[in-house]
């Protein structure tokens, strides 16, 4: 589904991913673990098609198709959706409305009508429900105010909304205390499927016990320097990361 | 005897339309340029006016010559000539295009995307209308409805001619002749505008829109409006299109007065879209209005300002909260984009005991453009307990345009509270990423980001018209990304 090959990225004159491959079929679970500065965050958003970065090398192929000359959005209506670390407020866009211009949108770019009110709802309240998010919250400006803990729920609910082939969660359990973590962590599992894939960005292995990851990558210095099974994140959590180095 | 086909039915239609038209003469005229005492007294003249409005209008010509164009607005524009402007121009009878097809595509382009109507974007373009039965049967009810109501819906010219005692009653109550210079101006030279008058304990059945009032398309250069609401009235006044006007004219100077007797109630919300020029700056409307209002006792006005057009803006409207416990309110969202530049906001001057008084303005500014809030709010010696509160917000795109906010606060009574509130932001690239991630493009994320900054003033627009300025709101800010 996701071939990455030999990607070499750069912000400025830093270069910080330096010829990563990785493959992800449909249907797997991948986790990418690494210390601070690694180019985790990095990784995802070149994914996403961030312009801030710029990639000198290699490509990224989502089902066969090189994403290279496709703007962010156009890499969402084909189906990659990133879970921010530190999700944008937006003051004055409820996150309804919100949602439901993403969808839109996303649905024009395929030829297709707008969403119908009464499916939208009905869609609304089946993923708010799965998310144990109370439709108060549905109202509120999006990410305003909200807690770290809201913010990433907010997330995944978007994730849920948009159905994505491929979805990377970058840092999803920073902020969430343990109750939340399994809400998320539990949408996330009801999410997947046969037909789509997830990459989780995670620093600590705690997220990997409710997400069980069928591979673990480890990055290091903009390069991934060793993959295992997912007993390779409760070793790394054992061990640190200095003897990967 | 020939059949009675629909086409000839359509013809007798028009004819019908022209015969009963509101204006007689078929030919066109123009006064020569210039103004003096002939030219003000002629257009009296040619409006059939008493001889009370004569002198009215000559009064304040006499005022304007001794006075000078104000300088003091954060706007720089070339000014005016005023003796190279013709100030009469008699509202031509002929359409001006035969079908849609010989209209400017890029106008019709713009309508498309607000969602106007086929009748009516002929309405507006100037194009012959197929069939009028439908806007005819309307107007009708409409003016029947208002009519049992004895409410007074009519062009200022008409009520100047059969309601001239509530006209010399009020007009220039609240805006005198004396005011500013294009307060003066307008005095003058006036071409029509409204005229509108509740009755005592009246509830406007509807929102008043100068748009159904029949044959009265053209608003002309000079524009005028007095609106009474009288004792325990209630109205709600729509002024302005969200269609692109553009116009031959480059200087508007409109004045409005609204009177609110005790009790009453008056709502008026506008949406201003002259042209605003090109995108270098060229051409575009200057639009110096003055709106004025006057609160008598437990009285309450609400301005609602949706600015998108013009070249120069310089408009402030205001309240005079003169009776006690009258409110004012004043929400605005301004957008300037390109060269565009407008200094707008309110006054609101408290007088009466326990006065309120909201102040909300919305400023949005890309590419080139200056937009600056400047309001007053005065208390005085009398207005005990008076209450302001003032939140006044920017939202910048790119970095080459400006947002400034002058706040005035005269008071003269130490039992008033005012609060003021200024916030200023720039829509961030990574907001824009983030929509972007989710699917929406750069426009519609602009789009969406301007109308959650701007949802406080949009919701205080009655709701048809709400939706109208929204989409006007991603059309104004259209390109200024890059």
């Amino acid at each position: 589904m996701l071939q990455i090959k030999d990607l070499h990225a750069s912000i400025g004159d830093k270069e910080i991913l330096k010829g990563i491959n990785l493959e992800i079929k449909a249907g797997e679970i991948h986790a990418i673990m690494g210390p601070n500065g690694a180019g985790k965050s990095t990784l995802s958003a070149v994914i996403a098609g961030n312009e801030n970065y710029e990639v000198t090398k290699g490509e990224v192929i989502l089902d066969g198709e090189d994403l290279a000359d496709l703007a962010p959005e156009e890499r969402s209506h084909k189906g990659v959706f990133l879970s921010f670390q530190y999700p944008v407020e937006i003051p004055g866009v409820s996150v309804t409305n919100f949602i439901k211009t993403a969808i839109n949108e996303s649905r024009k770019a395929h030829g297709k009508e707008d969403m119908p009110a009464n499916e939208m709802l009905k869609l609304i309240k089946e993923k708010s429900e799965l998310l144990e998010i109370d439709r108060k919250f549905l109202s509120r400006s999006l990410n305003e105010g909200f807690s770290g803990g809201e913010k990433k729920r907010n997330e995944i609910f978007q994730m849920a909304m948009l159905n994505p082939k491929i979805a990377i969660l970058d840092e999803t359990d920073s902020g969430l205390d343990i109750d939340a973590l399994r809400i998320v962590a539990n949408g996330v599992n009801k999410l997947k499927s046969a037909d789509n894939a997830v990459l989780v960005i995670t620093h600590y292995q705690r997220l990997l016990d409710y997400i069980v990851p069928d591979f673990v990558h480890v990055l290091h210095d903009g390069k991934i320097v060793k993959t295992g099974g997912k007993e390779l994140a409760l070793e790394l959590e054992e061990k640190g990361y200095d003897w990967l180095k | 005897m020939s059949k009675y086909t629909e086409e000839e039915l359509k013809k007798e239609l028009e004819t019908k339309e022209y015969e009963y038209g509101f204006y007689t003469d078929i030919e066109s005229e123009t006064f020569p340029i210039g103004l003096n005492e002939e030219i003000v007294r002629a257009i009296s003249q040619k409006k059939e006016e008493p001889e009370w409005m004569t002198n009215w209008r000559l009064e304040a010509f006499r005022i304007w010559k001794n006075m000078v164009e104000p300088e003091w607005a954060n706007v720089r524009y070339e000014k005016p000539d005023f003796q190279a402007i013709s100030y009469y121009s008699a509202p031509k009878k002929k359409d001006k295009y035969k079908s849609l097809d010989e209209v400017d595509p890029e106008l019709l382009e713009t309508f498309k995307k607000l969602g106007i109507s086929i009748n009516e974007q002929k309405k507006l373009t100037g194009v012959a209308m197929d069939i009028v039965m439908d806007s005819v049967s309307v107007a009708t009810t409409f003016k029947e409805t208002l009519k049992e109501k004895g409410i007074i819906f009519c062009s200022i010219s008409e009520a100047i001619r059969e309601h001239g005692d509530l006209v010399q009653k009020y007009l220039g109550t609240v805006v005198p002749q004396t005011d500013n210079f294009y307060a003066a101006l307008n005095s003058a030279v006036f071409s029509d505008g409204s005229f509108c008058y509740i009755p005592k304990g009246v509830r406007c059945p509807m929102e008043l829109s100068t748009y159904f009032r029949i044959n009265q398309a053209g608003t002309g250069q000079f524009e005028r409006t007095l609106l009474i609401a009288d004792e325990g009235s209630y109205v709600s006044y729509l002024e302005g299109c969200t269609a692109p006007s553009r116009d031959e004219n480059q200087l508007h100077a409109a004045v409005v007065e609204l009177i609110a007797l005790n009790d009453a109630e008056i709502k008026y919300s506008t949406v201003q879209n002259w042209f605003p020029g090109d995108a270098s700056g060229k051409g575009g409307v200057f639009n110096f209005v003055t709106k004025r209002a006057i609160c008598e006792k437990n009285a309450k006005v609400s301005w609602t300002q949706v600015e998108t057009g013009s070249a120069v803006t310089w408009k402030y409207p205001s309240c005079i909260l003169k009776g006690d416990n009258s409110v004012g309110e004043f929400y605005s969202i301004a957008v300037t984009n390109n060269y565009q530049q407008a200094d707008t906001g309110t006054k609101m001057i408290h007088l009466g005991k326990n006065t309120k008084s909201t102040i909300i303005s919305k400023g949005i500014s890309a590419g080139r453009s200056q937009n600056s809030y400047r309001g007053l709010v005065k208390i005085g010696p009398r207005a005990d307990n008076a209450r302001n509160f003032s939140q006044c917000d920017s939202l910048l795109m790119g970095d080459q345009c400006g947002a400034h906010t002058f706040p005035y606060i005269e008071s003269q009574n130490s039992t008033a509270k005012l609060e003021h509130e200024a916030t200023t932001s720039k829509i961030g690239e990574d907001q824009i990423f983030y929509c972007n991630q989710r699917g929406i493009p750069t426009e519609k994320a602009i789009a969406l980001i301007v109308n959650g900054f701007s949802k406080e003033v949009l919701n205080k627009l009655p709701m048809e018209f709400a939706v109208e300025a929204q989409k006007l709101l991603e059309i104004s800010l259209e390109g200024s990304v890059g």
